[in-house]
Parts: structure tokens; sequence; C-alpha cells
């Protein structure tokens, strides 16, 4: 099981990276004339999947380009040069490639978690794991309520790429079981949440980043990373779509760092400890709040505000890598050198 | 603590004085700018910045010897940053500064709209703006006959609108939720410190190691480490005993613990109030007065040392696991009282004994007994050095019990006079004719006893936290009005009176086109459900 596992996680990059050459080539082809030319009013985006309650609906002009189904008769008026119908046709195979991707990438994580018989979040591969295929999950939930948004699955599948190789290749440990201080259902609750919340921070880095890219092409910059974003849904979109991940993850995620004090109450003494796990959190939390705070402050600007959203996920990825590699064993202050 | 509760109360007292007096002036404007937004944010910046050394740098709290080690380490860097309170981020004078002033900034921020809040929810929802067509949403329909106000105002109640009718007039606002939310969140926030502050203040704890059918009572001295608030007193510690009765690990096959359970009895230093009790690693034992967890566990070897002139001791020896899965632990048994000539009652300080070692619950069947094989005791052995001369306890220098002081090896006071494997039973003769028999094992269990009065005010805050700040976030204010204009006005339609509609969503709300169309439509067939009236669209 756990070899059928590990193959799996191998095809699911791969076809990942094929998603993500997918997306290139609609990218490189795209027509921003035919794109703009379909404009369709108020289209509307409810809920990311579980729950729903934060994302917001948005109204106003947006660009839609349906993903599985191609529009009935396209008007004259509007038809989308040649290049621009082979720039749909590779996004719509980059959107179908990545959930074929996100398939495998689920399988890996049930055999994975067949193969340990437990929940697949014992370690940091099969954390990582996890977190990528949320992120991958919710993404694709996104897709189907906004298709408008779907060259962003360009960032997209490339965060999971790189994500994923990191893992396969630094991360990767055999299967073993869970130590008796983990079992608890405050431990379940607590990773499920962490996990599932960091899925979606990860989500809501594609749209800030694109946002900060997109933001600075529409004021007139033509200089190279604000290049990328010349063919990427508008501005406010993005930046509606990075709150709406955000204000959906903020409250699971400050659930999750309770539930995980809670257990620690139980299982060491102490709710809160200030170890290097429980700091990075703790830095996290303040950092989304942070951002939370600055969009609602009309003084500060919408890029300052989603740069912060991008710090946020800086120190999220601390957490998960950094705190492991540098703050663990008995080594424990080596990385101040 | 007191600075957050008491700053706030000043501020409005200032405001009625008219006299432009400088410090005043001043005072009010430093508040202006601490209670802002944009402070907020800067100190919130400088939270998540001022925790990060306390990540990097080892923490007294989290692991004193690594504090210890970077000591050693960089003996020049060290103390400097030892003056800053770098290894103790959390309790430095810096840190708690930036969260006193961000509390305070909190609770300027919160009382003030706190009772603005109360204002709005007393308030009634104002009188419709004149031209509704400037307004966000607005739409006109027309409604045969007269229309009635009380009959829109009834579908607004019904979906839950906080209605004012004023004549011809309408006003309804919705989602005060958020606000309320808000304040609850941040209020619960505020709640959440006080919880930290009475835990430290009030709060104790204590660290010690238990050998099964050992007793120990809640007192200061019985801990191995022992941590009280600044208001707590030893008399303070609530007076019961402990005996560790059993302790019972269970392991899978392959080695992995499944479960752990100790068992002990507890009462009162007067015996009374006996009871016992199991608790185990994710379920501690909650005495009420405090509680009790389950840290670690090992084994104590049971050796018995008959010296030259055949006085023996026994001595049960806690071994320390140093994380090792299969439980090899080390340890000493240290007999300083040893080869007291009994003719002259004098102890020879260069004729103390010490063992040090392993013990291996499960020794491999062949050399090298340097690790166990499996944590449960299939072959139990201890595989110990014998050492002769002078220990060195009498130096004053305090030495650790499960160490060896390795200076007297070094410096040949203390010399090493053979080593050995013992299972349990067996006895190993020395080169002097003395003897130590190895007599088997007894568990072991690390316990931390610790009392935290703020947990439960935590815990609630922390409920509170969650609910308001979902509703924070996902509550939406908003208002609508309708202005009927009755068919006798001089209306161009004859016999219908026509409703114009206006909305404003006060917070972001891209939703709010929806909502405003699906009211307004409500409204429309509640009227006259067989007439489409002609709804002018913008
Ligand atoms: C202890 C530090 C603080 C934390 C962790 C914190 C956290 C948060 C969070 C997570 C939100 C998001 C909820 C929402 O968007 O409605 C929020 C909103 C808000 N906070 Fe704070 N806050 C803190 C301090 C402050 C302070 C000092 C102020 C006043 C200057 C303040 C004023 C506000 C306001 C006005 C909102 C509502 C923003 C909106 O309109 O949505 N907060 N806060």
């Amino acid at each position: 099981m756990s070899a059928v596992s590990d193959q799996l996680v191998t095809f699911a990059i791969l076809v990942y990276l094929v998603a993500m050459i997918s997306h290139a080539v609609e990218y490189a082809l795209g027509n921003v004339r035919a794109v703009s030319a379909r404009i369709t009013p108020a289209r509307e985006l409810v809920g990311a999947g579980v729950g729903g309650a934060g994302v917001d609906k948005v109204d106003g002009p947006v660009v839609d380009a349906p993903a599985t189904t191609a529009p009935a008769g396209t008007p004259p008026s509007t038809r989308p040069s040649r290049s621009a119908g082979r720039a749909r046709l590779a996004g719509r195979i980059a959107a179908g490639l990545t959930v074929l991707a996100a398939a495998l990438h689920l399988g890996a994580l049930v055999t994975r978690g067949i193969a340990a018989d437990r929940m697949p979040w014992g370690n940091m591969y099969e954390f990582v794991l996890t977190v990528t295929w949320i992120g991958t999950a919710a993404w694709l939930v996104v897709l189907w309520k906004r298709p408008s948004l779907r060259r962003l699955g360009l960032f997209l599948t490339l965060v999971m790429v790189l994500l994923l190789a990191f893992a396969e290749l630094k991360l990767y440990v055999p299967v073993v079981p869970l130590m008796p201080a983990l079992q608890s259902y405050w431990f379940i609750i607590h990773v499920s949440t962490i996990v599932f919340s960091s899925g979606i921070f990860l989500l809501g880095v594609v749209p800030a980043v694109s946002f900060l890219l997109r933001n600075g092409y529409e004021q007139g910059r033509r200089s190279f990373p604000y290049t990328l974003a010349r063919r990427l849904p508008g501005a406010a979109d993005l930046e509606r779509l990075t709150f709406a991940l955000h204000a959906f993850s903020f409250p699971i995620f400050t659930f999750a760092v309770i539930a995980g004090a809670i257990w620690a109450e139980a299982a060491w003494g102490r709710a809160w400890g200030w170890d290097p796990k429980e700091t990075w959190a703790f830095i996290s939390w303040v950092v989304y709040a942070g951002y939370l705070h600055a969009r609602a402050t009309p003084s500060v600007r919408r890029n300052v505000a989603t740069w912060i959203a991008v710090l946020g996920f800086l120190t999220v990825l601390m957490n998960l890598f950094g705190v492991n590699f540098f703050f663990t064993g008995l080594h424990s202050y080596a990385g101040v050198e | 603590m007191t600075t957050v509760e008491d700053r706030p109360a000043s501020p409005p007292a200032e405001a009625p004085r008219r006299r432009p007096n400088p410090l005043l002036a001043l005072l009010r404007n430093s508040w202006r700018q601490l209670t802002s937004m944009r402070t907020a944010l800067i100190l919130l910046f400088l939270l998540a910045v001022a925790a990060i050394p306390g990540s990097v740098l080892p923490q007294r709290g989290v692991n004193p010897e690594n504090v210890d080690r970077y000591f050693v380490e960089h003996p020049d860097l060290a103390p400097q940053l030892d003056r800053i309170g770098a290894f103790e981020v959390f309790g430095s004078v810096w840190f708690s500064a930036i969260y006193l002033l961000l509390f305070t900034s909190l609770v300027g921020c919160i009382l003030p709209r706190m009772r603005d809040h109360v204002r709005a929810l007393r308030a009634r929802p104002p009188a419709a703006p004149k031209r509704m067509d400037r307004l966000p949403q607005h739409t006109v329909l027309e409604a045969p006959g007269a229309a009635d106000p009380q009959a829109i105002a009834a579908v607004l109640r019904r979906r839950r609108w906080r209605v004012q009718v004023r004549g011809n007039e309408v006003s309804a606002e919705k989602g005060y939720l958020k606000e309320t939310g808000n304040l609850l969140f941040h209020t619960s926030l505020v709640a959440v410190l006080i919880g930290v502050a009475l835990g430290s203040w009030y709060g104790w704890h204590g660290n010690r190691l238990l050998v099964a059918d050992e007793a120990f009572c809640n007192t200061r001295q019985q801990y191995a480490e022992a941590k009280l608030g600044p208001r707590v007193d030893s008399a303070d510690l609530p007076p019961f005993c402990l005996t560790l009765d059993n302790f019972d690990a269970r392991f899978l096959p392959s080695g992995q613990p499944e479960s752990y359970r100790a068992t002990v009895t507890v009462d009162r230093p007067d015996g009374s109030d006996r009871r016992t009790a199991d608790f185990s690693v994710n379920s501690p034992l909650r005495l009420g007065s405090a509680n009790v967890y389950l840290l670690g566990h090992g084994y104590a070897p049971i050796l018995k040392y008959t010296d030259r002139y055949g006085r023996s001791q026994t001595s049960t020896v806690p071994f320390l696991t140093s994380g090792d899965a299969n439980l090899t632990s080390e340890g000493v048994a240290a007999f300083p009282d040893a080869n007291v000539d009994p003719a002259t009652g004098r102890r020879d300080a260069n004729q103390q004994v010490a063992f040090e070692g392993l013990y291996l619950p499960t020794a491999p069947d062949t050399a090298p007994f340097v690790s166990s094989r499996f944590p449960e005791e299939r072959n139990p052995a201890v595989v110990l050095a014998a050492y002769r001369g002078n220990l060195g306890l009498d130096a004053g220098i305090p030495g650790s019990v499960y160490q060896l002081d390795r200076r007297q090896v070094t410096n040949g006071k203390l010399k090493q006079v053979g080593d050995r494997k013992l299972a349990p039973g067996e006895t190993w003769t020395l080169d002097d004719g003395s003897k130590l028999e190895f007599l088997g094992t007894k568990r072991y269990v690390t316990l931390s006893v610790r009392h935290d009065p703020g947990e439960e005010l935590m815990l609630g805050a922390c409920v509170v936290l969650l609910v308001g700040l979902m509703g924070s976030l996902f509550g939406r204010r908003r208002r609508v009005w309708f202005r009927v204009t009755p068919p006798d006005s001089g209306s161009p339609t004859g016999g219908s009176s026509l409703v114009s509609a206006g909305g404003l969503p006060r917070t972001e709300h891209p939703g709010f086109a929806e909502e405003f169309a699906s009211l307004v439509a409500a409204v429309r067939d509640d009227g006259r459900p067989d007439r489409r009236a002609r709804e002018g669209v913008e």
C-alpha cells in the first residue's frame, strides 16, 4: 500500500506538471482582446465548498470563460480569434488535468492512510501531502464557481509541483504508526483543522500574489514581473478572492490553534508553552490578524494589506518546514548562527 | 494588567475640559494615536516580530538545558543576550511592553465602539434619504392601489430586519451582529490575557519523579523543580499525597507504545480521604485543586551493594531514558557511605563506591550491550562500570544524582574498577571482595503537578472569541428604505402608487445587489401577486 501511495504521488506530480504546462500554453496563446470581449455581468461565487460562509459574492462585470462546458454558439461580435480558441482549449485541458492530478493525489493520501492505519498526518511528509491536496481541492471548488479565474491555475499548479517535489525529495519518510501522546481526538481535531486552514491559506497566496502583479500592471507598470499579469483576471476580483479565502480560513486556523492548546493542556500539562511550533503559530495568527485589520483600514492601501497576507503565508511555511529543520533535536538553537 | 484596565477611564474625563492645557492636549493626542487602527497594526506587527527570537534562541521556560549549553558555546554573546531577556523573551520587558500597549490600544478602541454600538442598537433605523436614486441600490415599483407601508414593514420583519415606519416611509436595518461579534471578539482577547495573568500570578507547578510504591506529598520541598506564581505561598499548596501503586505500559509488537496507565492512591497528609485513581498521557488526574500529568516513565533497578566489611545497602535508582523508544536508560547508583570501617566508624572518602551504566529492559543476546531491543522487560540487564574513590560529593558543587562527577574521574580521584552485565538475581563480586547484586526493577513515572486558575476563563474566552470572530467576519450591516407615494398625489400611473426603494450596504457586501433584488421582489409579490409591477432597473 505504501508503495502504491509513493507511486501515486509521483504520478500526481507529473500530472500537475503537465497541467502547469497546459496552463502556460493557454497563457501564452491567450489574447487579451478576445477575453475581455466576453464580459458578462455578475457571477456569483458561493462558499469555498465546506461551510462556505466566508466566501464573498462578487458582482460587477467579470470575465467569464466556463471551464467545462463550451458556450453554445459564440455571438459573432465576440468570436474569439483562433489562437484564443486554442488557448481556451489548453486551459480546459489544464483544468481537467488538475482534476486528474487531484484524484491521484487523493489516492496517494488514502493509500498512505491505509498503509499506516491512521489519518495520514503523522509527519511532515504526510502533512505537506495533505495541505497541498486541500489547496488543490479548494482551488477546484473556486474554479467551478468562478471559471473566469482559471488562469490562476498556472500559479497554483506551479506551487503544487514545487511543494510536492520538495516533499518527495526532502521530506519523504516510510510509514510509521502514531505515538500515544498523539492518540487523542483533540489531536485529530487540531491537526485536521490546521491542515485544512493551511491548505486554504496556501490557495489564498495564489490570488494574493496574482493581485500584487495585476495591480501593478493595472497601474501602468510594464516591467518584468508585472507583465506576467497581463492576462490575469482583474485586480479587484483577485483582491476579493484573496480576502474571501483568508477570511474563510482565519477562524478555522484560530480554532485549530485553540484545539491544539486544549490538547497540549491534557497531554503536556500546559495549554501554551511557547515552543517553536507554538511560537510560529502565534506569529502566523498575529500576522493574519494584521492582514484583516489592514484590509479593514481605509487608509491602508490594498496592496500593502495583501503583502501582509503573503507574509502570513511565509510564516505558515516557516512553521511547516523551518521549525522542523532548524529548531528540533538537541541543537534546537542551531538556527541562530 | 492594571494599566489595561485603568487607562481607558481617564480620557473621557479629560474631554469636558475646555482650557487648552498643552499637557492634556498632548495626552489626548497620544491617546488618539494609540487607539488608532494604524497603531494597532504596527503593534500587531511588532508583536509578531518580537516573538521570533523566542523561537530562534533557546528559552528557559521551554528548555533550560539548551540555554545552559548556549552559554557554554557562546560565552561572550550569551550574557549580553541574557541581559536583554533574550532567553525569556515572553516574559521580557520589551515583549510585555508591546502587548500591554496593544491591549491598552485595544481597550481604548473597544470602549468607545461599545458605547456607539449600544447607541446604535437602541436607535431606530434612520429616515430615508431624500433621493433614493443616489443610493448604491435603488429601484421604483408600481403597486396597484394604495401600497401599505405597514405591509412592507411586515415583509421586512419576517426577514428579521429591524424596521421603523415613519408615515409613508419604511426604514430597515440589519446586520448588527457584525459589530456585536467584533466587540465580543476583541473583548474576549482581553479576557484571554486576564486568564493568562491569573494563571501566572496564582498558578503553580512542580515536577518530580515517583518510583512505584513511593509516596510524595504536595509541598515545595518534595518537587525536583517547582515554580510558584508571585501570589502563591508554599503554604497555599493544597495538601494531598500521591502513592504510585502501579504503572502499566502496553506496547505493540513493533515496540511502539500503545497505552500508558498510572494507578495512584491519593490521600491527605494525615491519611484521610483515601482513594485510588487512574490516569494516562492524554487524560490527566484532575484533583480539583491541581492536575497531575503523566510526562514519562522508566525503570528503576534495585541494587544491593555489600561492602568489604559485609555491610549492605540497597538502593532503588531511577535510570533515565534519553528519548530511546526501547527505553535504554542511563543512571548511576552511588554508595558514598560504603566501606565505613566498623572498627573505627570512620568514613573513608577515598573508598566510596558508585556504579554507572545502562539498564536495558530487553538486552540483546550477544554483545555489545549498548541498547535495548524492546521497551518491555523481556531480557532485563544492567550493564555497569564500578568506580571506587572519591565521588566528589563533599566538594560543595551541586551535581546531578543521575551522573557521576566526571571531574573526579579525570583528575584520578575516582577510578574505574571493572564492568559487567548483570541479569536480575545475579551477583557480581568485585576485586576487593565487595558484592553487587541486581535484585530487579521497579517502575517509575515522571509527573507534573499543576494548578492554573486562569484556565476556565481562557477556555470560555476562546469560545466567545470564535463565535465573535465568525459574526465579525461574516456579518454584514446594511440598510434599506421604502417610500410609498400614494396614487392621489399626481401619479402618472393613475390608480397605482409608486414605491421607491433604496439600499445601502454599510460594510463590504458584494452580494447585496442580489439580496436587495430579492427583497424588492418579496415586497412586490406581497402586494398584488397577480400583477407584474414595472420595475425600474437602472
Ligand atoms: C490584540 C490585538 C488585536 C487582534 C488580535 C485583533 C484581531 C482582529 C481581527 C482578527 C479582526 C477581523 C475581524 C473583522 O474583520 O471584522 C479585527 C477587526 C477589527 N479590529 Fe482588531 N484586533 C486587535 C486589536 C485591535 C485594536 C487595538 C483595535 C483598535 C484600534 C482594533 C480594531 C478593530 C476593528 C475596528 C475591526 C473591524 C474591522 C472591520 O471593519 O471589519 N483591533 N481585529
